[in-house]
C-alpha cells in the first residue's frame, strides 16, 4: 500500500528540503513547508485510521519496500504496517507534531539555526513513524536509534552553551545503555525465533515455541530498552537535563512522543509480556517507584520546564504501572491524553518563557494572568487535566489505571494515589506561582511582557480542547453504556485476549474510587491555594532549604550518586589504563622505534655518495656470491 | 708456422693467470685511484683482460664466437671512452679538477 510510504516519506522529504535548501530561503517558507510535510502525513494517517475502522479489526495494512538485511537464512524486510495500535500512534505523532511545527515557526523566529531546527524536527517525525510503523523489530530498532539521534541533536541545539552540549551527551549515553538492552533482546529473539517479524515472533510465542525463561529474558531486555527511552529508574536522569533543548522539542520529543516509545514497545509485545509475569512485576515496581520519586522531586523544582520534565517522568511511571498489571489499553489511553495535556503544558511554558524573554525561574514570574490571558487559560486547562479534575481527559485516563490496579494490587494502588496527590500539588504550585499573585521580575521584563502571537496561541487552544475532551476516547462504563471503552474495543484486535483476565471493580467500588480521586484532587488544590494564594508565599531560595525539602530540591542527589559510582569509577579506570598504556605499551613501542631509527642511522652512513665505495660494495658482494657458490 | 699453434704451445692456464692478474690490477686501480682519467684507463684494462680471456678460450675450444664478443666489447669500450672522456672534460671545466672524491652528491 503506497499510502503508508507517502506517510513515512513526507517528513523525510521535508527534512531533505529544509536541510539542503532551507538555509537559502526565508524562514516563513522553510517553516511552512516543513509543517505541511507533517500535515500531509497527518491527513493520510486519518485516512488509514478511517480504513481500519471499516475493516472491523481485520488485517492491518502492510507494505514491503526491500530486503533490509539478509544473514544466513534470516531475511529482514524494510516493511511497514499500520494496525489499530500503530494508527493511534501515527495520529498522535503527526497531529501533535504538526501543531508543534506551527508553534515553532513563531517560537524559533530569528534563530540562526532556524532551517536546521525544522530539518531535525522533520527527521525526528520520520524516525518516530518508522519506529511505530515498522512491522519487524529491526525497523523498530532503526526508528529507536533515529529518534535517539534527533533527540541528541535537538537537546544540544544551542550547542554554543557548553552545559547544553553536556546535557545532550548525557541523554545520548543514558539512552545507549538502554539501547543495549533492546539490542540484547533482539539477539535473543533472533536466536529463539529465527525471525524478527512481529507476526512470526508472536505466533511462535503463542504456540508455546518459547520457554518461559527465554520470554522473561526477552521481556526484561526490552524493558531495559524502554527504561532508557521512557526515562524510568535508574535511567531517568537524562530527561530533566534534556530541557536544555528549545521548548517545542521538549513538548514533542520529551513529553508527547519519543519518551512514550517504551510504552509502545511493551504494548506491541503484549503477547510476550503476558507470558512473563516476573517481567510484569519488575515493570510494575519500577514504574511505581519512578512515579513517586519523580513526583517528589517535582515538588521543589523552580525551573518551570524542570517541573514539567519530572512530571513527565512521573506520568510515564504511571503508564508503566498500568503495563505492569496488564492494562494495556489503559496505558495507551493515558499515553494519548498525556500527549495532549503535556504538550499543551510545555508549549504553554514555552509561551511564558517567550513572554518573559528567556526567564525560566518561576520565582521571578507571578501575576502573568493579566498579561498573557490565552496562555493562562490554556495552561489552566492543562493543569486541571494532569491533576485529575473530574471530566477532564487526565481524570478518566488516570482513573482507568487506578481502578484496574486496585483490583490487582491494593498496595500499589495506594502508592499510586499518593503519587497522583503529589502530582496535583506540584502542578498547582507551578501554575499558581507563575500566573497568580504579583509580578516579581525586573522592570525591563515587565515592559517586555506580552501575549504570544497567533502561531503560538492557536496550537495552545487546539491542544487545550483536546485535553478537555480527550476523555471521550475511553469513557468508563459508569457514564455511558453504548459508547463506553471505545479505545479498549478499538485495540482489542491488537491486544487479543490479553485484556480478558482483567477484572473491573464493581460499580459501587468504582464510584468510591472516583470519589477518592476527586477528593485527592481537591485536597491538592486546597493545600496549594492556601500556601501560594492565601499566604502568597514564594518558593524559598535553595540555600534556605532544610531536611526533606533540600533532598527534593537536589533531586535526592541521584546525579551526584551516579557521578560518584559510575562516572568517577570509569574515569579512574580510564586514567589507570592510560598510565599503563603510556608506561608499558608506549614505552615498548618507543624502544622498538628508537632501535630502528638507530640502526637506520648506522646504515645510512654506508651511502656516502662516493662512487668508489659503491663499487667496492659491489665487488665484495660479487666475491661473497662466488664464495657462497663454491664452498656452500 | 701456423699462428694458431704458437698460441697453443702455451697451456690455457697461463692465459687465465695473466688475464686474472690484469683484471685485478684494473679493479684495484678503479677502487683506489682518485683521478677520473686513471679510472677510465683502469676500466679499459679490466675490459681488455676479459678480451684476452675470450680470445684464449676461443682458440682453445676452436670456436670463433668468443672472438666476435671481443669485437663487441671493443666497440662498446670505444664508445664508453668517448662518452666518459667527454664527461670528464665537462667536469674539469666546471670544477678545475678530475678528482672523483669531490663528487659525493648521492649521499644517503
Amino acid at each position: 500500500m503506497g499510502m503508508l510510504f507517502i506517510i513515512l516519506l513526507s517528513p523525510l522529504i521535508g527534512f531533505l528540503f529544509s536541510g539542503i535548501i532551507g538555509k537559502y530561503l526565508p524562514e516563513k517558507i522553510t517553516g511552512w513547508i516543513s509543517s505541511l510535510s507533517i500535515l500531509v502525513s497527518f491527513v493520510l494517517s486519518l485516512q488509514v485510521f478511517q480504513g481500519l475502522s471499516d475493516t472491523n479489526g481485520g488485517p492491518a495494512f502492510e507494505a514491503i519496500g526491500f530486503t533490509f538485511l539478509s544473514v544466513g537464512d534470516i531475511f529482514v524486510d524494510f516493511a511497514i504496517q499500520a494496525d489499530r495500535l500503530t494508527s493511534l500512534m501515527m495520529l498522535v505523532i503527526t497531529g501533535i507534531g504538526f501543531l508543534i511545527h506551527l508553534y515553532s515557526i513563531s517560537y524559533m523566529h530569528g534563530d540562526k539555526g532556524f532551517y536546521k531546527f525544522f530539518a531535525y524536527l522533520n527527521l525526528f517525525v520520520f524516525n518516530m513513524l518508522v519506529l511505530v510503523m515498522g512491522s519487524n523489530f529491526l525497523m523498530l530498532f532503526f526508528g529507536w536509534e533515529g529518534v535517539g539521534l534527533c533527540s541528541y541533536l535537538l537537546i544540544g541545539f544551542w550547542y554554543r552553551n557548553a552545559e547544553y552540549g553536556k546535557a545532550a551527551r548525557k541523554a545520548f549515553i543514558m539512552n545507549r545503555i538502554g539501547d543495549l538492552g533492546l539490542l540484547v533482546g533482539l539477539f535473543l529473539v533472533i536466536s529463539s525465533c529465527k525471525s524478527l517479524n512481529y507476526s512470526d515472533v508472536f505466533a511462535a510465542a503463542k504456540s508455546g515455541g518459547l520457554s518461559t525463561e527465554m520470554v522473561t529474558a526477552i521481556c526484561i531486555s526490552f524493558f531495559i530498552g524502554a527504561m532508557g527511552k521512557s526515562a524510568q529508574i535508574p535511567l531517568y536522569t537524562w530527561l530533566p537535563d534534556a530541557m536544555a533543548g528549545p521548548t517545542p522539542v521538549s513538548a514533542l520529543i520529551h513529553a508527547a512522543t519519543m519518551v512514550t516509545a517504551g510504552v509502545y514497545l511493551v504494548v506491541r509485545c503484549n503477547v510476550l509480556f503476558e507470558m512473563a509475569p516476573a517481567a510484569q512485576q519488575l515493570i510494575l515496581w519500577i514504574g511505581l517507584s519512578t512515579s513517586i520519586l519523580a513526583a517528589l522531586i517535582g515538588l521543589k523544582q523552580n525551573d518551570i520546564k524542570k517541573v514539567l520534565a519530572y512530571s513527565t517522568v512521573s506520568q510515564l511511571g504511571l503508564m508503566f504501572i498500568a503495563l505492569g498489571v496488564g492494562a494495556y489499553s489503559a496505558a495507551m489511553f493515558h499515553l494519548i491524553t498525556h500527549a495532549f495535556f503535556k504538550a499543551l503544558l510545555f508549549l504553554g511554558s514555552g509561551s511564558v518563557i517567550h513572554g518573559m524573554g528567556g526567564e525560566q525561574d518561576i520565582r521571578k514570574m507571578g501575576g502573568l494572568k493579566s498579561y498573557m490571558p490565552v496562555t493562562y487559560y490554556t495552561f489552566l486547562i492543562g493543569t486541571l487535566a494532569i491533576s485529575g479534575m473530574p471530566l477532564f481527559s487526565g481524570f478518566f485516563s488516570k482513573d482507568e489505571i487506578l481502578a484496574t490496579v486496585f483490583t490487582q494490587q491494593p498496595i500499589v494502588w495506594f502508592l499510586a494515589v499518593v503519587s497522583a496527590l503529589i502530582t496535583g500539588v506540584y502542578m498547582f504550585r507551578v501554575f499558581l506561582v507563575t500566573f497568580m499573585g504579583s509580578f516579581r521580575g525586573t522592570e525591563t521584563q515587565k515592559q517586555h511582557l506580552h501575549e504570544s502571537p497567533a502561531l503560538i496561541t492557536v496550537p495552545l487552544i487546539i491542544l487545550a480542547i483536546l485535553s478537555l475532551v480527550g476523555g471521550l476516547l475511553n469513557l468508563p462504563e459508569l457514564f455511558t453504556h453504548d459508547h463506553a471503552q471505545w479505545l479498549k474495543h478499538w485495540l482489542s484486535p491488537v491486544l487479543g485476549n490479553a485484556q480478558d483476565d482483567l477484572h473491573h471493580p464493581s460499580h459501587s467500588t468504582e464510584w468510591m474510587l472516583m470519589g477518592l480521586a476527586v477528593s485527592v484532587f481537591i485536597a491538592a488544590f486546597l493545600y496549594t491555594r492556601n500556601k501560594y494564594i492565601s499566604h502568597a508565599s514564594v518558593p524559598e531560595e535553595d540555600a534556605e532549604m532544610t531536611g526533606a525539602a533540600k533532598w527534593s530540591a537536589h533531586k535526592f542527589f541521584v546525579d551526584e550518586l551516579y557521578d560518584k559510582v559510575f562516572v568517577r569509577s570509569s574515569e579512574s579506570l580510564g586514567s589507570t589504563m592510560n598510565k599503563a598504556d603510556s608506561g608499558i605499551f608506549a614505552g615498548l613501542m618507543g624502544w622498538v622505534s628508537s632501535g630502528i631509527s638507530y640502526m637506520s642511522g648506522l646504515f645510512s652512513k654506508v651511502q656516502n655518495g662516493r662512487i668508489q665505495y659503491y663499487l667496492l660494495y659491489m665487488v665484495i658482494g660479487v666475491i661473497l656470491m662466488l664464495v657462497i657458490n663454491i664452498f656452500i | 708456422m701456423n699462428p694458431d699453434s704458437v698460441f697453443n704451445t702455451l697451456d690455457i692456464s697461463h692465459y687465465i693467470y695473466l688475464s686474472s692478474v690484469l683484471f685485478c690490477i684494473g679493479l684495484f686501480g678503479v677502487l683506489t685511484r682518485r683521478n677520473a682519467i686513471v679510472l677510465l684507463m683502469c676500466i679499459e684494462l679490466m675490459l681488455n683482460a676479459v678480451n684476452l680471456l675470450f680470445v684464449a678460450f676461443s682458440s682453445y675450444m676452436g670456436d670463433s664466437a668468443g672472438q666476435l664478443f671481443v669485437f663487441f666489447i671493443m666497440v662498446v669500450a670505444a664508445a664508453e671512452a668517448a662518452v666518459g672522456l667527454a664527461i670528464i672534460v665537462m667536469i674539469y671545466r666546471n670544477t678545475r679538477s678530475t678528482d672523483v672524491g669531490l663528487f659525493d652528491k648521492l649521499k644517503g
